[in-house]
């Protein structure tokens, strides 16, 4: 599935132009990309939460050359799902 | 930001839409993904990731509590992969708030 796929889907919902539900659904993401970048967390409820987590620098190894690298500090996301969308996953079709 | 906020802010940019609107296409996003997930497809969002499932076998387990050893079942679990743009944006950002 793509995001084309998803504005199909809320395209036959809602029923207005294709364009502009393109529009809205590109603005989701964007706003949502947008509260992270601020490190702020993003929780939507029944789906999941999207977080920042600060990394510090670490020493690290090149598992290819085994040579010695620092990583250095940075900020990571990270997305918990809900407890509706694990128990989505697990009871469909498997 | 939670869901409301979220809509709140869409509405504000999308002119041409009612708050009402676009609840219903947010609502609608997450539940097609959601169902995409259960069916076991990939979903992938160009410039902000990728959702998919993902197996995990079967472990003895301990209940942590009592101590006894316990079988855990297979399941299968979502996962959400970072696209690039996003990650390059929340790594060039500001440090997370302590605060929920």
């Amino acid at each position: 599935m793509t995001k084309a796929d998803l504005v199909e889907v809320a395209f036959e919902t809602v029923g207005c132009s294709k364009k502009d539900v393109a529009e809205v659904v590109d603005q989701v993401f964007e706003s949502i990309k947008c509260a992270l970048e601020k490190g702020d967390k993003v929780k939507v409820s029944g789906f999941g939460n999207f977080t920042v987590r600060h990394k510090k620098a670490r020493r690290g190894r090149n598992p290819q050359t085994g040579e010695e690298i620092t990583i250095g500090e940075r900020n990571v996301m990270t997305f918990k799902a809900s407890q509706i969308l694990k128990d989505a996953v697990n009871s469909g079709g498997s | 930001m939670t869901r409301s906020e979220l809509i709140d802010e869409v509405t504000s940019k999308a002119s041409n839409f009612t708050k009402r609107d676009v609840e219903v296409i947010v609502s609608t996003l997450f539940k097609s993904i959601t169902e995409s997930l259960g069916r076991g497809e990939k979903i992938e969002i160009r410039g902000f990731g990728s959702f998919k499932v993902k197996d995990r076998n079967a472990r003895k387990g301990r209940n942590p509590k009592s101590g006894e050893g316990i079988e855990v079942e297979s399941k299968r679990v979502p996962f959400f992969k970072a696209g690039k743009e996003l990650k390059e944006r929340v790594d060039a950002g500001a440090k997370p708030h302590s605060e929920d």
